[in-house]
């Protein structure tokens, strides 16, 4: 506060664009949505590594080619990336304060989880389609 | 941020080590762990869609001995926040909140994904006819 008589900023000004985005309850119960539907797509994902371990290219395409597979997987790797990308971005919001670099930072998480996410899915749909 | 003259919070050097605070912090390690093991998962879907000479690659560095060590951390790492994530579900909604009880559910994350661990990489070599 002592600030406040060393410039002609008004208090709002000050804090304008720095505070509350409004959406932190979304982002709260977005975590936890997708944290729940992790649960049963993590066992799909376990038990099927488990069932396939060890095996080869076209045993790994004839299961990914199966349909309920496929979509399973492709809801693995949208759940899983939405959850990953909001915890991500909490963890850059508590531990890096400088605007440039937090924003950087940011952008690159949005960004890589959207890339990653797309090739999972391109390569789910790829498989499962023939190509 | 430094001119401010405010008390600052203590951090985690001034606390003693708890089981709770101890696997909440390893909660977030085991996350962010977990983002390597979501790009390995792209590099290993993005081979199979690739062909059966790149899968071939990617499988002998999967087998290889650090392969399996870093696939076994991440297995630990997905229980682990499995778990971890399981119990923050129940203190969401109030449960587990009396010290002993935040205590015993930290400390039993650990048992479980322990246990989790071992049992899937049995049941792969199994699978795999290396092992039972």
């Amino acid at each position: 506060m002592s600030n406040v008589s060393q410039d002609m900023k008004t208090p709002l000004a000050k804090v304008r664009g720095l505070g509350s985005a409004k959406d932190g309850t979304h982002h709260f119960i977005m975590q936890r949505v997708t944290a729940i539907a992790n649960i049963p797509l993590t066992v799909f994902f376990v038990v099927s590594m488990i069932g396939n371990a060890g095996k080869g290219h076209a045993d790994w395409v004839a299961w990914l080619q199966q349909p309920l597979v496929a979509v399973l997987m492709l809801l693995f790797v949208a759940n899983f990336t939405h959850h990953m990308r909001l915890g991500v971005q909490v963890v850059i919001e508590d531990y890096i304060h400088k605007p440039g670099t937090k924003f950087s930072l940011l952008l690159l998480n949005s960004f890589g989880c959207i890339f990653i996410a797309a090739l999972m899915a391109f390569s789910i749909l790829r498989v499962a389609f023939g190509g | 941020m430094a001119t401010t003259g405010r008390p600052k919070s203590p951090h985690l050097q001034v606390y003693k080590f708890r089981m709770h605070m101890f696997t909440s912090i390893m909660h977030r390690v085991m996350g962010m762990a977990l983002v390597f093991g979501a790009v390995l998962l792209a590099w290993w879907l993005s081979a199979i869609a690739t062909g059966a000479d790149y899968f071939h690659t990617v499988s002998v560095y999967a087998a290889s001995p650090f392969g399996r060590l870093v696939l076994f951390g991440l297995t630990f790492a997905l229980m682990q926040h499995l778990a971890g994530g399981i119990r923050y579900l129940y203190t969401d909604t109030g449960k587990l909140l009396s010290l002993k009880a935040n205590t015993n559910s930290a400390t039993f994350t650990w048992v479980f994904s322990a246990i989790a661990t071992l049992v899937i990489w049995t049941a792969a070599y199994s699978v795999m006819g290396v092992l039972l």
